[in-house]
């Protein structure tokens, strides 16, 4: 009974985990883009928790549905109602069918890739404690065996917050040179 | 483990990154192809739960939550970026950025 529930689950979440993604690609309005993509991080984060990943399940819905998404759909409305053509409004093009083709291409080679790598043996995962994945775990796997990648971390956001900083007041004075 | 076994998730993944490479290589509109961007790198934590999940070792979820916080970073330099293009009323499309070209 509980695997008929989590197949159900996990077929909902990967339901509209595709279809949300299939929808950022193929929006023509940016704003509509960024919602779908909310979308497609909440059913991820379901995902997540049925891998036992509570930490990163949260994580993901705070940093990303909420921090980032935020972010994304303030420059959005900055920037205006500047939607761009649907991929397919201007009619099949070569480029479009080849970039299909690289797509699929790509698509079964990391499907082959991993079924060469892994022989079938996916199929019988670690029995997990009751524990995994909780924040008291990841905290003190990332204060201990993973110091180092939480240092460049943080090192990695702070450069990218003075970036930000930095492109933000470079626009400011081209706005102003435009204006004098 | 319920339910499905790891084999689903990571096929899941890899579709999820396919779709992604897909809106990076035909949109046109630089915040579609960020948005398209954050598909892949989300495509590419999946699977790294689910190998985590597989090994029964949480280093693989700390390395998703590094992905998380470079796309974090990732966003707000192309962000920037598309904001500075927006001031100096650039129009937004990929293919009609071509001042670097020799």
């Amino acid at each position: 009974m509980a695997n008929f529930l989590v197949w159900c689950v996990w077929v909902g979440a990967a339901f509209c985990c595709l279809a949300s993604a299939l929808a950022v690609v193929s929006f023509s309005n940016p704003f509509f883009s960024a919602l779908a993509l909310i979308g497609n991080l909440a059913s991820l984060a379901v995902l997540y928790l049925l891998l036992g990943g509570e930490f990163v399940a949260a994580a993901q819905v705070l940093v990303y549905g909420g921090a980032v998404m935020v972010m994304f759909l303030f420059v959005i409305a900055y920037l205006g109602d500047k939607t761009d053509q649907a991929p397919w409004a201007s009619g099949p093009s070569w480029q479009a069918a080849a970039t299909v083709l690289a797509a699929a291409a790509i698509l079964t080679e990391i499907i082959v890739a991993v079924a060469l790598s892994t022989g079938g043996g996916l199929a019988h995962s670690r029995p997990i404690s009751g524990s995994f994945g909780s924040p008291a775990s990841i905290g003190r796997l990332f204060l201990t065996d993973h110091l180092i990648a939480f240092e460049v971390t943080s090192i990695v956001l702070l450069v990218a917050a003075v970036g930000g900083v930095v492109l933000g007041s470079h626009a400011r004075s081209l706005e102003g040179d435009a204006r004098s | 483990m319920h339910g499905p076994d790891v084999t689903w998730y990571v096929v899941l993944a890899a579709v999820l990154f396919v779709i992604g490479a897909l809106g990076v290589l035909v949109r046109r509109s630089p915040l579609i192809i960020l948005l398209s961007v954050e598909i892949m790198l989300n495509g590419s934590n999946l699977a790294l739960i689910a190998f985590a999940r597989h090994v029964g070792r949480e280093d693989g979820q700390i390395f998703a939550i590094a992905v998380m916080a470079i796309a974090a970073s990732e966003v707000v330099v192309g962000l920037g970026l598309i904001v500075a293009m927006g001031r100096r009323n650039v129009e937004l499309d990929v293919d009609k950025l071509r001042t670097l070209r020799g």
